[in-house]
């Protein structure tokens, strides 16, 4: 049935007796040129405005000011100590916003997974709400929520808590947070699609076989739940490396983060070599996590089931 | 007894569980609750809750031209965009269900290439290829750029919608004697057609709310609501921009919504 379905080339092939053997072939290369052809405004598109540039953009990142080819731009890179900052900054950032994305993200998903399938949808659109909604309004009503006088320290002021105003915008705490708002879904939607597929059947089983709430946790749904997570980590950590918006508002022009010194070695300084070679690099470490990660994972996955 | 997944464990020892998941919950749905009532304060100061009430910053919003016409720039973008991203995404989705090409691992990778690489990286791309052939601030190098970004969306859901549906019905009706493409249109897409308008909402949302790349191929005449507020959050905190941000939320809102409801049809 299935080969059915994915192959109209064969379809014919199957009852009838004699067949004219050209005819079919060529049926089916024509079916091929037909569904090319539906393919390629997509992929004309995706290739001249994406790949064709950033192809462009990596011959850049190859000549130094004269026109010449070397390695100077990435040479850059550890000589330079602002560099080896923007990264370690970068990284800072990224896991401390991933970390903070778990700590959240996992007892949510947790619950959403334990709770009736009713009571899961509603919250879920509490989720996804945040989700659809443009990260410039999030990153404007997290710049009133922590400001100076804002929410958060007139409330603490009020209580008596502190007597000043915390610093919570315009330093890292302020994109940790601005980041990690944004990002949670990206870790809680992955993560709770995997601990669904988890069945109650093997807590049970543990249960009943005398292991408390506890151990049958971290013995039987934690374990099977590390793949979902593993996925949802990777994808937020990628996501981080990148991301421009909330550190640019929220940092305070502290905290500069990759995507940041990007935007200002191309469009403050026009060094399209520097800019370039940044990006490269970053498309690298990105597709290299991202690679390795799917390689590892579907190790995981495969032990976890059995190797089914 | 937890009655979904009937475990020993009662409600009252999860407590916990619930606390620490609604916090999280509030954590993510605090900020769009909060802005909706400061939008509508009188004062220049964005105290919560508002000392009084008025329409102030949406008379602000909707009387200044220059945020009027970011925002007639940001809607005939973001329709644009699902004009063109729509029906290319489902061709390319039609044909990578059909699987039946030799590269539909290659051309996948290369249709979903604009969700993977880098934001920055496809804006930097954008603004220098633009620069080069002229259409740096255009409405069409806006348009061709927020639609290679929205085509992977489109393509994700439309083969969601794929999955669920026997592509042998449409081959009856070919053999029947419909062409390819009344056959597509007359028995197909009637059945995918929640996710064909889910894939179009997504196009919309992906282009309207669209920053890092408007943010460079933008400007001047053609400059989009999101780089508008982007500079204007960078120099000061603009109680205008609650009101735009009120504007936005309630759009998202009734973009969810549909896509809801178009998700729950799609299922049953």
């Amino acid at each position: 049935m299935t080969a059915l379905v994915t192959d109209p080339g064969k379809d014919v092939d199957v009852g009838s007796g004699e067949l004219n053997v050209a005819e079919l072939k060529r049926n089916a290369r024509n079916e091929i040129w037909g569904l090319l052809g539906l393919c390629s405004p997509s992929l004309f598109l995706v290739g001249v405005i994406i790949i064709l540039p950033v192809g462009w953009l990596f011959w850049l990142s190859l000549y130094d000011e004269n026109g010449m080819l070397s390695f100077v731009n990435y040479e850059r890179f550890v000589e330079q100590s602002s560099y080896i900052k923007t990264f370690l900054t970068t990284f800072k950032v990224s896991f401390a916003v991933t970390g903070a994305c778990v700590l959240l993200g996992y007892p949510l998903a947790y619950m959403l997974s334990q709770i009736p399938r009713r009571a899961a949808s509603i919250c879920m659109i509490l989720v996804i709400l945040p989700f659809w909604t443009s990260v410039l309004v999030r990153t404007y009503a997290w710049l009133v929520i922590l400001q100076r006088k804002g929410l958060i320290n007139n409330l603490l002021i009020d209580l008596g808590v502190i007597d000043q105003p915390l610093a919570l915008v315009n330093n890292f705490t302020g994109v940790l947070i601005g980041m990690t708002h944004v990002l949670l879904p990206f870790l809680v939607l992955p993560l709770y699609a995997s601990m669904k597929s988890i069945s109650a059947d093997y807590q049970r089983a543990g249960m009943n076989l005398g292991a408390g709430p506890v151990a049958t946790f971290w013995q039987i749904f934690f374990p099977l739940s590390l793949p979902g997570l593993a996925a949802g980590v990777v994808i937020t950590f990628v996501l981080c490396l990148g991301f421009f918006v909330t550190p640019a508002l929220m940092g305070g022009g502290r905290v500069i983060m990759w995507a940041m010194r990007m935007q200002q070695t191309t469009s403050l300084y026009a060094n399209w070599g520097a800019g370039s070679a940044l990006g490269v690099l970053l498309l690298i470490v990105t597709f290299g996590l991202l690679g390795f990660f799917n390689w590892l994972l579907r190790g995981q996955i495969k032990a976890a089931w059995g190797g089914k | 007894m937890s009655d979904q997944t009937g475990l020993p464990i009662t409600h009252w020892q999860r407590l916990w569980l619930y606390a620490v998941g609604g916090f999280v919950l509030f954590f993510l749905i605090a900020p769009c609750l909060i802005i909706v009532p400061m939008s509508f304060s009188d004062s220049t100061l964005l105290q919560f809750p508002p000392p009084t009430w008025s329409l102030r910053w949406y008379n602000e919003y909707f009387g200044s031209i220059e945020w009027r016409d970011a925002t007639m720039v940001s809607i005939k973008v973001a329709v644009m965009t699902t004009i063109l991203a729509t029906p290319i995404g489902v061709a390319a989705a039609y044909a990578l269900n059909a699987s039946v090409l030799r590269f539909t691992g290659i051309i996948n990778m290369i249709l979903t290439a604009p969700l993977i690489i880098p934001v920055i990286l496809i804006a930097i791309g954008a603004f220098f290829l633009y620069a080069r052939i002229g259409i740096n601030n255009t409405l069409t190098g806006l348009v061709l750029a927020h639609t290679v970004l929205a085509i992977p969306l489109v393509v994700l859901t439309v083969l969601s919608g794929f999955r669920s549906y026997d592509m042998n019905q449409e081959r009856v009706a070919r053999s029947l004697g419909a062409g390819r493409l009344s056959a597509f249109w007359q028995v197909t897409a009637p059945q995918i057609r929640f996710s064909i308008i889910s894939g179009a909402l997504f196009a919309f949302t992906t282009s309207f709310d669209e920053v890092v790349v408007s943010l460079f191929i933008s400007g001047g005449e053609t400059t989009t609501l999101t780089r508008r507020m982007f500079n204007a959050l960078r120099d000061e905190i603009d109680p205008t921009i609650a009101a735009i941000s009120t504007c936005l939320i309630i759009l998202s809102v009734l973009m969810l919504s549909i896509a809801q409801i178009l998700g729950t049809k799609r299922e049953n």
